[in-house]
This record gives C-alpha cells, structure tokens and sequence, in this order.
C-alpha cells in the first residue's frame, strides 16, 4: 500500500492539526523530537522520504491513547503500522530491542520445516486433554524464558498460573505443540509477509485442531486473532477470550470461589487489552471478587492508563524508560504493594526497568508486579 | 544428486580464532572449504542474533570461537560469550533446532591445524544431520 492509500484508509485527511495527540502522548512527554501531529502533517504534505526514513517512525507505541483524543477519528496507531510497512519495504526499520532475537525468531518460525520443541516446561500436574473443545493459547512465553533470564521476566509463570487456573475450575484445555509465534510483533514492526505467513499457520492449526474456544493469557495474541487475523483474511471462527474475561464469566455465574488474600494491590490496564478491545471491567471484577484484596486505582487508570514504554520490541531507549519509571512511581504513589497486570510484556518491561543498573542518577520505585492469572491462582488456592 | 554441502558460519575472535584460521591458511594446511568467517573483535560481543540470522540466512551450522580464558585481550570476553552460548542454546532447542549445530570453541593462535580439525569434524557431523529446517528461508529475500 502506498501513502496515500494509508491516508484513505486511517481517515488521517480529517486531521484538525490540533495537536492532541502529541500532548497526550507518553513518548512525546520525554522526546521532543517525536510528534504524532508532525508526522501526520508530514504524510498529509506528501513528505513520504521524511516519514518513512525516520527513525522516530518506530518510535510510537501505538497504544492508541492519541486515538481516544482524536476529535476526527484519525487512526493513529494503523497509520504507524501501514507506514512502517512501508518502511520495511525501503529496508528501514527501528532499532529493535534485545538485539533484534525476537524479530529473528518470528522469521525463523516461518520456516514450514521446524519441529518446536515448545511445551517441554509442561509437568504433570497440568491436567491437559488433546479432545478438549477449549485451547489455551501458549505464545512466545516458552521463548521469553531464556531470553529475559536476568531480567526475572518469568513470563512462563503466567502461562503455568492460567493452566492451574483453568484446571481448578474443571477445563482441562488443549495445547498446540506446533503453533507458531502469532505475529503480533510482525505485524506492527511493518514485517507483513512474515505475519501473514504465521497467521496462515495458525489458523489452519487451530481449524485442524477442531476447538470452540481460545483462551489466551497474553493480550497481545488476543488482538492479534480477534482483530488482525479477521482483517487479514484469516478466520478461527471459534470464540476467543483472555483469561481475565473467562474468570470474569465464571465468577458470575458462581462457580470461582476465592481464597482470601490480604493485600493492596493497584492495576495497570495493557495498552492491547484495555484501548484496543475495551476490556476495563472484567480484571476489575475479578480483583474485587477475591476477599482481602483492596484495588486502588492509579491516577492514571482504565482508559487513560500509560502504557509500559516499549511495543513490539522496537526502540526501547530512554524514553522508553522514563514512561516506565513514571508509571511505577504512579503505581507506588498509590500505597499499593503489588502492581498487577494482565499482559506478561507489562510485567517484563517493568521488570527489566526495576533491575535496570543504567539508571543511577533517578530513583526507581520498587513494587511487586505480577500479573493477575498469578494472583487468581493462588487466591483458588491452585498456587504454588 | 550432489552430495550435501553444508553452509557454517564461524564467528571468530579477532585475536586468537581468526588468527589460527589465517595461521592454518599460511602453513597450507588442508581443511573443506565449506566455512565462511566472519571476523569479530572478541568472542564477548557476539549477541544471539548474529548466530540466529546465520540460520535465517541458509546457515547449516554455526561455530562460536574465540580466545581461552586466560588469553582474552579484553580481560572477561569468553565468559560472556559463554553465558551468551548457555542461553541461544536453550532458545534454539525450543526452535526445533538440533543442538548439533552449534559449536563453541576456543582456539588459541597457535593452533592452526586445531582449526582444521574442527571445521572437517563440524562438517561431517552436519553432512550426516543433513540441511538445517531454517534452509527453506535462506532462499528468499530477508529484510537486513
């Protein structure tokens, strides 16, 4: 696609040039040299050499709080990801973080040869059944495990955390030893083939695999299936759902009952789960059914939460980093003890910003973070 | 058909694995011409991705070589790089891909025919493996 078809297709000629979206954006705060208003001028100008051989372009977060401001509706974050397309196609990209493994990693998986070797952390205290209507979608965790070692990411307890959660109230789901990186990152560093080639994949595994429903732990496969999958022309056809939602749903028909756990806790809404398919109420829900728990709300909560300071693996840099100290300080400003998630990139990226040594001249608030299959799981009494 | 001819990438340390493949060179020592080197500065900077880009670009085998412990010029760079090593290893594994494939070696500067030997033994271990499953994608374009 090419400029001006982006422009056609994000409605970004209603663009009013007020300047909202880089007074509200968490990158502009700390980097004067990004605007989301220059950047649209740009491309509404015809710049097309200035948007797409800027760095700056891979720079957004694309956690659609700019979206939410928009007095016309210009889709900010679509443009960013059909403009990096763009880009990729120039042989641009950002500076990715982690020197880049992630990125390879999905590429590598598009290879039709490989046999993953992905579920080797599953023990047998995991009820899992293969004629299971329900899948649990696994993701990249199994991969983060090696990758952010010294950072303590631990995304992996979350996946085992919703597996003992969803055995404790009696699904024992299906798992894919095959499926492949859902190409979320792809997706919005602008590497469409490779997306496209994962979704195609994925897709045909799960209608091979003949499941109902989809249980995701992370809110970026989440998006990625409900909205981008659909868009792409790829379809599961079968209902999806976080694992925030399916606790949701069992509380209120009465069959979770909690443990109780005393605690102050406060909550960080993920960019994907919370702007990007409006799911405020159902984590929510499931904090305050769990007795001894207190939920303070952020300044900065619900739809106006910030996001964790790095997408996609892309420019994480030191801005990245100041969004993600300011966030912490906002979460440890509340009393809270624990900052809980639901996204296991929140709880890497405020994980890696608390054991980050660089940062000797601010003070880097400590608070727990952890995400909120972890806390579920030990309120039912399934924790380890 | 030809018999298979694997692709390795060796990463080698500047000071002392690069130099034994060019001391293997000067004394004419005999070894398969399947090894294409690329030259780092110390083992210690080698980052997973240059070892899982080799793969992505049609690698078969990869070799991780610098300086014993005590040579390094840059006083910890082999205890990096193997801290690095423990760490691809396990993420390739959970990629499928056999462990076999990738070597870490430390070859001092005298040890020319060291490096001969390791470049005959890597290849025929990767002619009985066969080709890599990454071997699909060296062929198309991969964007750098």
């Amino acid at each position: 696609m090419n400029l001006e078809g982006i422009i056609q297709e994000t409605k970004t000629y209603y663009c009013l040039e007020c300047g909202k979206c880089t007074s509200v954006c968490p990158v502009a705060r700390y980097d004067p040299s990004f605007s989301p208003r220059a950047i649209i001028e740009d491309a509404l100008l015809g710049f097309e050499d200035e948007l797409v051989f800027n760095q700056k372009l891979f720079s957004c977060l694309t956690c659609y709080t700019c979206q939410q401001r928009c007095p016309c509706d210009v889709d900010f974050p679509i443009f960013i990801r059909q403009a990096r397309a763009i880009a990729q196609g120039n042989g641009q990209h950002g500076i990715y973080a982690h020197s880049g493994q992630l990125q390879s990693l999905a590429r590598l998986m598009t290879s039709p040869d490989i046999k993953q070797r992905r579920l080797e952390w599953l023990s047998k205290e995991y009820r899992i059944s293969d004629d299971s209507d329900v899948l649990f979608w696994v993701g990249c965790a199994p991969y983060f495990e090696p990758i952010f070692e010294d950072i303590e990411s631990r995304a992996l307890d979350i996946t085992e955390a919703s597996l003992r959660v969803l055995n404790f109230l009696g699904i024992e789901p299906k798992l894919l030893p095959d499926e492949k990186c859902c190409g979320h990152d792809a997706l919005w560093t602008g590497e469409v083939e490779t997306f496209k080639s994962l979704a195609e994949h994925n897709t045909k595994l799960i209608k091979e695999a003949g499941v109902k429903k989809i249980i995701f732990s992370c809110p970026e496969g989440y998006r990625t299936f409900k909205l981008d999958y659909p868009k792409h022309g790829f379809s599961v056809d079968c209902e999806l759902q976080h694992i925030s939602e399916f606790l949701a749903e069992k509380i209120e028909k009465g069959e979770a009952k909690f443990n109780w756990i005393g605690k102050k806790v406060t909550y960080q809404d993920p960019c994907r789960l919370g702007r990007h398919l409006g799911v405020y109420d159902a984590p929510r829900k499931v904090l305050e059914s769990i007795p001894g728990i207190e939920l303070v709300e952020m300044e900065h909560s619900g739809w106006d939460s910030v996001c964790c300071g790095t997408s996609a693996f892309t420019n994480c840099d030191s801005y990245s980093n100041m969004i993600r100290t300011e966030r912490l300080s906002e979460a440890a400003s509340t009393g809270a003890e624990t900052l809980i998630t639901c996204c296991p990139k929140c709880q890497t990226h405020f994980r890696c910003a608390m054991v980050d040594k660089g940062e000797k001249k601010r003070v880097i608030p400590r608070i727990e973070v952890m995400d909120l299959a972890n806390l579920a799981a030990n309120a039912l009494g399934g924790g380890k | 058909m030809a018999e298979f001819e694997p692709k390795i990438v060796a990463f080698a340390c500047n000071w002392c694995t690069y130099a034994a493949a060019d001391l293997a060179g000067t004394s004419r020592v005999q070894y398969p011409p399947n090894v294409y080197i690329v030259r780092v500065m110390c083992s210690g900077m080698i980052n997973p991705d240059y070892v899982l880009r080799a793969f992505e670009r049609g690698a078969d085998g990869v070799i991780v070589a610098g300086c014993k412990y005590t040579d390094c010029h840059y006083i910890d760079g082999p205890v990096k790089c193997d801290a690095m090593f423990a760490k691809l290893k396990r993420l390739v594994h959970i990629l499928g891909l056999e462990d076999e494939r990738l070597r870490r070696e430390m070859i001092s500067t005298s040890e020319g025919t060291v490096f001969a030997r390791v470049v005959e033994e890597f290849v025929d271990q990767l002619k009985r493996l066969g080709p890599s499953p990454f071997s699909a994608l060296g062929k198309e374009k991969v964007a750098v």
